[in-house]
């Protein structure tokens, strides 16, 4: 081909106005974006019902709609189980998280930063407790206090909470201390720090937020856990065993105010956490 | 598309008054181009002016704001990528994690049930010389080797069209040479169309039958590389493609066949043939290679431009050749290329020097020396 | 964010460990004594009660006596409940992941290019994990009622019969299952389908694959990790599961699964080794269906 020739192919400009090319009507498009909300939607139904039914005006069952009220919400008390299975759920997952978070964060630690021998085994002790039925470790505790005569209580309640919590704090810690770069200790080290001045001013602040992120998951595992709670609560109701219990009897709506209060809650940490996490990055993102 | 069978020859591609428009930034503006089938067409440019974008309109991968995509004189602008006879070696290989190389490479075949998927894989791969490491996984190989399996699993479609995104970035300098020779090799073998997107001018001059520059979504200049190289149009072209010494000057007088622009209080000649424009203030240029230093002043003859005397300010030492940089009042540094014909330099570092060149190896730019101004701030 | 942990090992790139030191040591010992204590033992004391039997027919005390026929009296006593238990676990287990995978995709691949929106639509697939999980099952019992809007207008269209019901039986038990553990199977589908380059689906249209084709041969494959860590963690609870099944709930007298018989025989009627023997069975399945399906999916970095 010559130049010439691909000179005047190349570069005329054709005058005649060419079609916008059609848009192309793919599954992608908008299948996909309907089908995604209405599953939002699915997903949210008995969520938004749970809320509603607390501003139910209601008797001792809380099923038909009888009329809008805020005086559940008002005098949560007035149903003194409601409120007393709430205290005990509060005070066992405070407890069972602080435990389960100290100790899982010390297995976290040394599962990244340091060589042992029975690695493989340590590591599958903390594998196997997530991948065991409640059921089976609900059994599993209540046999053995059963055999050892252990009287069923908060105390055995906490004692399982913190067990099966421990495992999800070892697993999140680790991600976060993985994703550590050991340079940074490294240079502690360099700089005069002493091994305990580096732990607490360098390593322990960056664990920080895995450390939360993971101490928020067991409080929420352990506030939500029935199964494992019904096998070794003896006499002590907490939230989800008096539910349980009430089923059939009839739920009161004050159930429905705490579970939606701490629904609010909830979703309020993790937007708050969302939206610090997306300035911090947009912070580091200005200065590279 | 009819699949089961090889393309018999390249296509033709064209684009028209091509558009792409992304949310608050246009990366290409009107593009209009012809590539004749079984041409070798070479697509240079600056980082983020738009080469990858041009052959992802290509391939289907990205949509036209406006414009239309001929493929072989067919309108395939609303056509999806599976169904153009067109084949990508991506910029980042994007090699299939999840299979071996030798899967990698008859992907293609299966997917368009050509016969006997595997062995014309295997002759693919024993084409780039990766034949032995066809069960291993791509993280398993070096960044080059990764690169000529992208270009296997593409080459082995044998597509009316191929894309190449600098495919030879990663190489070293005698693979890359002997890359370049299998890719021209499978070119002329089957008269494929290649679309060749590079950095490198002397890969893109050595290679193709047409190289086009592009520059912030357009393209500056398209046409034979000695062409583009000898006739640059533009002051982008003249100083992407090699080096350039650009003057701006009023037209003083013209005859019918050459233009006479005053430049650093001398006149300047170059033909009407290789000026674009023959009017008013113009922005002429010569390349370093073309103009002889001169240690006297030289006597004016018709046929030679003359522009000094100026005073050398650098003289540095490259092998084959010198580089001088003569500041010349009233026009500014003048690069000359001296061929080291001689021990020592021409003119010393200091000395006064004239530069001179012959009429025809000059040319005159199209563009407005104003936003020559406002190109050379940026 | 904190839920992301249920995705998995697969996040943490693991650094070489470096150092040996007796900080390790003092690092691991109480949390690994805890899970011995509270996770092994009682383990193996279930499998020892497992293993009792009655000190005289009747008296309901139990002693230690190697008695292997528990687990033979159990199993073939409770095959219904437990074939039931892995029927639903598996129906769950598919329907969720059906569910998902197009939700998961969207907000993983599709809804990239707007990372508000990503967030919000994220915190709504979690948003079920924030509230008590028994009342969403009882909101549910309520929605799927004789008298509740579903059987209404099922019934008017003629899809169910005058006399049909959804709660207490088994489609209600299956039902609940899925829904309670979506969350479980989109997150983790989620994390890998975030990270999935859309580049090799470029690369599979570029090389003649039309979209189902490119789905198939490219993007399940890419996202198969966070495919088995889904299944599984639906799964595993899903087969142990006994509330939705349990008649309070959405089951009904012929939808029990394994998990309301050991509750009722271990808290009800006293009967511990059959409760244990029936744990240690349903162990002992999940265990060797993970094994062998993690296996075969290839992914056996994924413990
Ligand atoms: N999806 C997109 N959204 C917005 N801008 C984009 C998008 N893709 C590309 N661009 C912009 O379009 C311009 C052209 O991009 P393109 O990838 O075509 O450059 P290129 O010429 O191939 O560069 P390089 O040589 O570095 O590969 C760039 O400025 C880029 O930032
Ligand atoms: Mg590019």
């Amino acid at each position: 081909m010559s130049t010439q020739e691909a000179l005047a192919l190349g570069l005329a400009t054709t005058a005649k106005p060419t079609p916008a090319p059609r848009r192309r009507i793919g599954l992608g498009t908008w299948l996909l974006p309907t089908y995604s909300v209405m599953a939002l939607v699915f997903l949210l139904i008995p969520i938004v019902y749970t809320i509603v039914f607390s501003f139910n005006i209601s008797g001792k069952s809380n099923i038909a709609w009888n009329g809008f009220t805020f005086a559940n919400w008002t005098n949560v008390c007035d149903q003194q189980d409601v409120c007393a299975a709430f205290g005990a759920s509060l005070l066992i997952g405070s407890i069972s998280t602080v435990s389960a978070t100290i100790l899982g964060t010390m297995i976290a630690i040394a599962l990244v930063r340091y060589r042992f021998r029975f690695r493989a085994i340590t590591s599958l002790l903390i594998f196997l407790p997530m991948a065991t039925p409640e059921v089976v470790i609900g059994a599993g505790l209540a046999a053995q206090f059963l055999s050892a005569g252990v009287p069923k209580g908060i105390g055995t309640i906490i004692l399982a909470h913190t067990m099966f919590c421990l495992s999800f704090v070892v697993v999140t810690v680790k991600a976060r201390v993985a994703s550590l770069d050991p340079a940074l200790e490294e240079a502690g080290r360099d700089l005069y720090g002493s091994p305990r001045q580096v732990f607490l001013r360098i390593t322990f602040p960056l664990l920080l937020p895995g450390i939360l992120a993971a101490a928020l998951l067991s409080f929420s595992l352990s506030f939500d856990d029935f199964i494992i709670t019904y096998f070794n609560a003896g006499t002590v109701q907490t939230f989800p065993t008096y539910i349980y219990i009430s089923a059939t009897r009839g739920i009161p709506a004050q159930a429905n105010v705490i579970a939606s209060a701490v629904f609010f809650i909830a979703i309020a940490i993790v937007v708050i956490s969302q939206v610090a996490a997306q300035s911090r990055r947009k912070r580091l993102g200005k200065t590279p | 598309m009819a699949g089961g069978f090889f393309a018999e020859s390249g296509a033709d591609l064209e684009l028209k008054d091509i558009h792409k428009r992304f949310p608050g930034f246009t990366a290409i503006e009107d593009l209009s181009l012809t590539i004749p089938a079984g041409s070798f067409f070479a697509l240079l440019g600056p980082s983020g002016c738009g080469k990858t974008t041009t052959l992802r309109l290509v391939a289907g991968l990205e949509e036209p704001t406006s414009g239309q995509v001929l493929i072989g004189g067919k309108d395939v602008t609303s056509t999806k990528p599976f169904q153009r006879p067109v084949n990508t070696v991506f910029q980042s290989y994007a090699l299939f994690p999840h299979m071996t190389v030798l899967e990698n490479v008859a992907f293609g075949l299966k997917r368009r049930k050509i016969t006997d998927p595997i062995g014309k894989a295997h002759e693919a791969l024993r084409l780039v010389e990766l034949d032995h490491l066809a069960t291993r996984k791509p993280q398993q190989l070096s960044g080059g080797q990764q690169q000529r399996v992208a270009l296997a699993r593409a080459v082995v479609n044998r597509p009316a069209l191929l894309l190449l995104d600098e495919p030879l970035g990663a190489l070293d300098l005698k693979l890359r040479r002997q890359m370049q020779l299998e890719l021209k090799t499978i070119q002329n073998e089957v008269g494929l169309t290649f679309v060749h997107v590079t950095h490198d001018q002397e890969e893109a001059m050595t290679m193709a039958d047409t190289v086009a520059v592009m520059n912030k979504g357009r393209i500056e200049q398209l046409g034979s590389p000695e062409d583009l190289y000898e006739l640059p149009k533009t002051a982008f072209v003249a100083n992407f493609l090699g080096q350039s010494n650009l003057f701006t000057g009023e037209v003083a007088s013209s005859t019918s066949t050459s233009i006479s622009v005053e430049v650093g209080g001398r006149k300047v000649v170059v033909p009407k043939a290789r000026a674009q424009v023959h009017e008013g203030t113009v922005t002429i240029g010569v390349r370093p290679e073309k103009l002889t230093l001169l240690a006297a002043e030289p006597t004016a003859e018709s046929g030679t431009n003359i522009i000094g005397p100026g005073r050398v300010v650098d003289v540095s030492f490259s092998g084959v050749s010198t580089q001088y940089v003569v500041e010349v009042p009233g026009v500014g540094a003048v690069v000359v290329f001296a061929q080291n014909m001689s021990f020592g330099p021409v003119v010393q570092l200091g000395a006064q020097a004239w530069a001179t060149w012959t009429v025809d190896h000059g040319f005159g730019l199209s563009d407005h020396p104003e936003a020559l101004t406002t190109d050379a701030d940026a | 964010m904190a839920i992301t942990a249920f995705s998995g090992s697969a996040v943490a790139v693991e650094a070489a460990p470096r150092r040996r030191s007796r900080i390790a040591l003092v690092l691991l010992l109480p949390g690994i004594l805890y899970l011995v204590l509270f996770f092994v033992v009682p383990l193996v004391s279930l499998i020892i009660t497992s293993l009792e039997s009655q000190t005289a027919p009747g008296s309901g005390v139990y002693q230690y006596g190697f008695n292997v026929q528990n687990y033979s009296d159990s199993i073939v006593q409770y095959l219904p409940q437990i074939l039931r238990s892995f029927l639903y676990a598996i129906l769950a287990t598919v329907f969720a992941l059906l569910f998902s995978y197009p939700l998961a995709y969207f907000i993983g691949v599709k809804a990239r290019r707007w990372p508000l929106l990503q967030s919000f639509m994220l915190i709504l697939v979690i948003a079920p994990f924030f509230i008590s999980f028994l009342l969403r099952t009882l909101a549910w019992k309520t929605i799927l009622a004789d008298e509740g809007p579903v059987v209404g207008t099922l019934k008017a269209l003629s899809l169910l019969g005058p006399q049909g019901h959804i709660t207490g039986e088994p489609i209600a038990v299956v039902f609940g299952l899925t829904y309670n553990f979506i969350p479980f199977m989109c997150l983790p589908l989620y994390t890998t389908l975030e990270r999935l380059d859309v580049r090799y689906l470029e690369a599979s249209t570029d090389l003649y694959a039309s979209g189902w084709s490119t789905f198939r041969r490219v993007t399940i494959p890419l996202s198969l990790p966070g495919i088995v860590s889904g299944t599984l963690l639906t799964f595993i609870p899903a087969a142990g599961d006994y509330v939705n099944a349990s008649q309070e709930f959405l089951g009904g007298s012929s939808s029990a699964m394994i998990g309301n018989v050991i509750q009722s025989n271990f808290l009800v009627q006293s009967n511990y080794p059959a409760a244990a023997a029936l744990s240690i069975v349903l162990m002992a399945i999940i265990l060797i269906i993970v094994s062998v399906y993690v296996r075969r999916s290839g992914t056996d970095d994924l413990l």
